[in-house]
């Protein structure tokens, strides 16, 4: 808009340097009809050059999709003018800040085609020269570099706000030290050894104290045989030591 | 026999439960679990039920009781047990023992399988959630694009599997991890023989229960959960006239209940002889069939869920894309409302509506998705499990209570290998029983390596289909024959009196001369003829295949086919191989003297044990 008034201004002051006696009621009255008509024409051909810049397809835009409701659901607020405003000034930030000489803003960001999914789409424009559109590879970049910041300003994801052609880099998978598994495996592996080798220790002890057990109640198991108890069950009756294979009387 | 030394015993359970437990555990394992259900689901639902019940009382059940009634009897191994009824019929012990170790090779290696995915359950995100990135972080790894993430880990990072059985590839360490990591939890439960065994199975065999009722409970909870339990438990009563169901319904119930292993028979020789071993097997029996009903309601809700994920996946892709193209506002078009807004914009642009490819989504094809067997546990649900919340829980969880499942398994298979030995006087009098139980697990885990070479999952396949099957069909129908003809009825029935206080019920007599072995016949024969026809192919996963993801279907090379059949014979081969032996000492006279007894008289027993009643002093 302010072109227009750029050239109102600059085409007031040529009508008036050309004299400063001019019949002034008449001119002015001329001028008056003049700037409006100049007004008008601003008004039709400042969009349509803006509009042959930005249009679907085109060749230096993208396009934006943005999905709300999936993003936020109940929390979801709605996407109007001041919503398109703000995404305007995050690109121009996002151009200033991949461009850091270049002061580029909102007005070089032209909108178009929106529709009611969201989605529309946007070109830049060069700030020294507005109807130069900035190559599609350097937007990307700058989305690229600032992708994070303009998904956090309007609280959506990689997923939510899309830019059609610009693919999110792939968050890259956390690789532990050591696979966690092997840890696992560790405790369980470092558990069952130590409860084998418990177990053999306490099974040979066990087998030691019977020997040493048995040698010392070697007489015992005698006398209970002879008490007529065999395998812990007593039998009636006494055992015949006349039958017995015994060692302990001396061989003829 | 005990004669050798006076002090020492049998061992013996610390009390029953233990005993119940242990052969509960060995009865249920992983089978009860992705097994049923899916036969279940492919059979018409309810109404696969009565053919399963009906082969459950009348071959299941005489065939359990027979089991733990010899053994508790007789008081051996398999092999002791055999040689004492018949000594010709000696090789179906050695069968039983060949069969209980070539099973246990492959499920502990099922076993390790399970560790690996528990291991890596603890994890944030779950591993087989998400592609990993290629070498360059340029884009994901192909191959896990083209199929699914949980393929990927399946077939990828857990087996590397090789694109066909030809192709070995290499050992594949991480799988050797796990498998050594199963084998030593097997032997540290078997360290002191059934002591340890008796207060293992007190978690291992109660455990799964705990785990299917918080699965019951969660499940039902989730959206899906309804139509997954609808499709499975709706009855198609035309199912029954399919031959097919009867079959797969006989050798479900047999391979369910664990017998012709000679782990039950080991199990209740333990036992003291006056002990009701009719009410055991009915329980064990019984309980074994309930748990199999009682699992697949999770499961299948679980499926129901995924199914349902599944569909709304598919329904919002086509959303996105329709809503995508005709810029409409975002969320107007919904699940529910989907087929008005599609066949409104079908209609007034059909063209572009056709360019899109939308994906047809229908419910039913993803119910009808089923899979059995590792497919159920390691693909289909752990893809279900990502979609929980809190899905580490649930991995976590689940795994556990196979991992259970598997181990109780293993201890029946196990100790049909190591009590027949033991009774065979195999065993070196000066090496105690914990360094040959750690001989037997080395050895074991040292032939289970080629379970994990690349082409390690193929050889699981081909032990399972035909190691597990017909030998142990040809077992049992030779256990039903020798104990119900050449033993004899009568004197089967004076043993049970002894043990239990009555003599059988007609109902028993008539399955075990009549019924059991008549069906186990038919099953045999018909197996056997199914198992000519059809299998000669196996499914291979092949990345460069045309079709991929689908797996691609190869024929066996001569070399494995040939294996196969030794697989399935040589295990049976044992029993004419004895009974000609036998013949030919008996033939040549009866001098022969062999370390078993040479009185195939089992009241031998207390023959022998007469000799050391003390005489009194006149």
């Amino acid at each position: 808009m302010h072109c227009c008034s750029h050239i109102i201004l600059l085409f007031g002051q040529a009508i008036c340097t050309v004299g400063d006696n001019c019949y002034r009621a008449v001119t002015f009255l001329k001028e008056g009809m003049l700037v409006w008509i100049l007004f008008l024409l601003c008004q039709v051909g400042a969009p349509a050059l803006a509009q042959d810049l930005c249009q679907r397809d085109a060749p230096n835009g993208y396009k934006v999709r943005i999905s709300l409701k999936t993003a936020l659901g109940e929390d979801a607020y709605e996407w109007n003018q001041s919503e398109m405003f703000f995404f305007q000034a995050t690109m121009a930030f996002a151009m200033r800040r991949h461009f850091q000489m270049e002061t580029y803003n909102v007005d070089n960001i032209i909108l178009c085609v929106q529709t009611s999914r969201v989605s529309f789409w946007f070109v830049v424009t060069s700030p020294d020269n507005t109807t130069m559109l900035i190559p599609k590879a350097d937007v990307e970049k700058a989305v690229r570099m600032s992708r994070h910041r303009i998904n956090n300003a309007f609280l959506l994801s990689d997923r939510t706000l899309e830019f059609l052609g610009i693919y999110p880099t792939l968050a890259a998978t956390v690789n532990p030290d050591t696979p966690p598994w092997l840890i696992v495996f560790g405790v369980v592996i470092g558990a069952v050894c130590a409860g084998i080798i418990a177990l053999l220790v306490s099974s040979l002890l066990q087998k030691r104290r019977k020997e040493k057990g048995m040698t010392e109640d070697g007489q015992d198991e005698e006398d209970m045989q002879v008490k007529g108890v065999e395998n812990g069950i007593n039998l009636d009756g006494t055992y015949n030591r006349g039958f017995t294979d015994d060692d302990r009387f001396t061989k003829l | 026999m005990e004669d050798s030394k006076v002090g020492e015993e049998r061992p013996k359970w610390n009390n029953k439960t233990e005993y119940l437990l242990t052969c509960i555990g060995f009865a249920v394992g992983v089978g009860n679990v992705w097994r049923f259900p899916y036969l279940c689901q492919i059979y018409g639902g309810g109404a696969f039920l009565i053919p399963y019940l009906i082969a459950l009382v009348f071959q299941g059940l005489p065939l359990l009781y027979l089991e733990l009634a010899i053994g508790q009897r007789l008081r051996m191994g398999s092999i002791g047990v055999w040689n004492s009824i018949s000594p010709y019929l000696g090789g179906v012990g050695v069968a039983s023992m060949v069969v209980s170790f070539c099973v246990s090779l492959f499920y502990n290696t099922i076993v390790a399988w399970v560790l690996w995915y528990l291991f890596n359950s603890f994890q944030e995100p779950l591993p087989w959630s998400q592609c990993p990135l290629n070498h360059n972080n340029t884009g994901y790894v192909e191959e896990c694009v083209e199929s699914t993430p949980v393929n990927y880990f399946w077939y990828r990072q857990t087996l590397n599997i090789t694109p066909n059985m030809e192709t070995s590839g290499s050992l594949q360490w991480w799988m050797v991890v796990s498998l050594a990591t199963a084998w030593s939890i097997v032997y540290i439960c078997f360290i002191r023989g059934i002591e340890t065994i008796g207060k293992a199975v007190y978690i291992t065999a109660t455990f799964p229960y705990l785990v299917l009722t918080i699965f019951l409970v969660r499940a039902l909870t989730l959206p899906g959960a309804y139509e997954g339990l609808i499709y499975l438990f709706t009855p198609d009563w035309e199912i029954l006239k399919n031959p097919q169901v009867w079959l797969d319904a006989a050798t479900q119930i047999f391979f369910s209940l664990s017998v012709a292993f000679g782990g039950l028979i080991s199990f209740s020789s333990y036992n003291s002889q006056k002990n009701n071993c009719e009410r055991d097997a009915v329980l064990v029996g019984v309980i074994n069939s309930a748990t199999s009903i009682y699992a697949s309601i999770p499961i299948f809700a679980i499926l129901g869920f995924k199914a349902h994920t599944n569909y709304v996946t598919c329904l919002n892709g086509n959303i996105l894309a329709l809503t995508n193209e005709f810029d409409i506002s975002d969320m107007n078009i919904t699940v529910e409302n989907y087929e008005q807004w599609f066949d409104s914009l079908n209609g007034t642009h059909p063209s572009r509506v056709s360019d899109l490819n939308l994906k047809t989504c229908d419910l039913q094809t993803f119910l009808d998705q089923s899979a059995s067997g590792t497919g159920l546990a390691f693909i289909v649900f752990t893809e279900a499990v990502i979609s929980m919340p809190g899905s580490q829980v649930w991995a976590v969880l689940f795994f556990i209570m196979l991992f259970s499942l598997g181990l109780s398994s293993m201890f029946g298979n196990l100790e049909g290998i190591l009590t027949p030995l033991h009774d065979l006087k195999l065993v070196p009098k000066w090496m105690p029983n914990e360094l040959f139980t750690a001989i037997i697990c080395l050895l074991s885990f040292l032939m289970a390596l080629i379970f994990c070479l690349g082409s390690g999952n193929y050889w699981l396949e081909i032990f399972n289909s035909h190691v597990g099957s017909v030998p142990l069909l040809i077992i049992a129908f030779f256990e039903i024959i020798a104990v119900a003809h050449i033993y004899g009825i009568g004197r089967f029935s004076d043993d049970l009196e002894f043990m239990t206080g009555h003599r059988p019920n007609i109902f028993w007599k008539v399955c075990w001369l009549v019924i059991s072995p008549l069906m186990l016949f038919v099953v045999l024969v018909a197996y056997v003829v199914a198992q000519a026809q059809t299998h000669h192919t196996y499914a291979a996963w092949n990345p460069d295949y045309v079709n991929f993801p689908d797996t691609e279907v190869l024929p066996y090379p001569d070399w494995v086919f040939a294996i196969c059949v030794l697989l399935s014979s040589v295990p049976v081969i044992s029993i004419p191989l004895v009974a000609i032996y036998r013949l030919v000492c008996c033939m040549s006279g009866r001098h022969s003297e062999d370390r078993l007894h040479n009185d195939p008289n089992p009241y031998a027993n207390e023959v022998q044990s007469q000799k050391h009643v003390p005489v009194p002093i006149a």
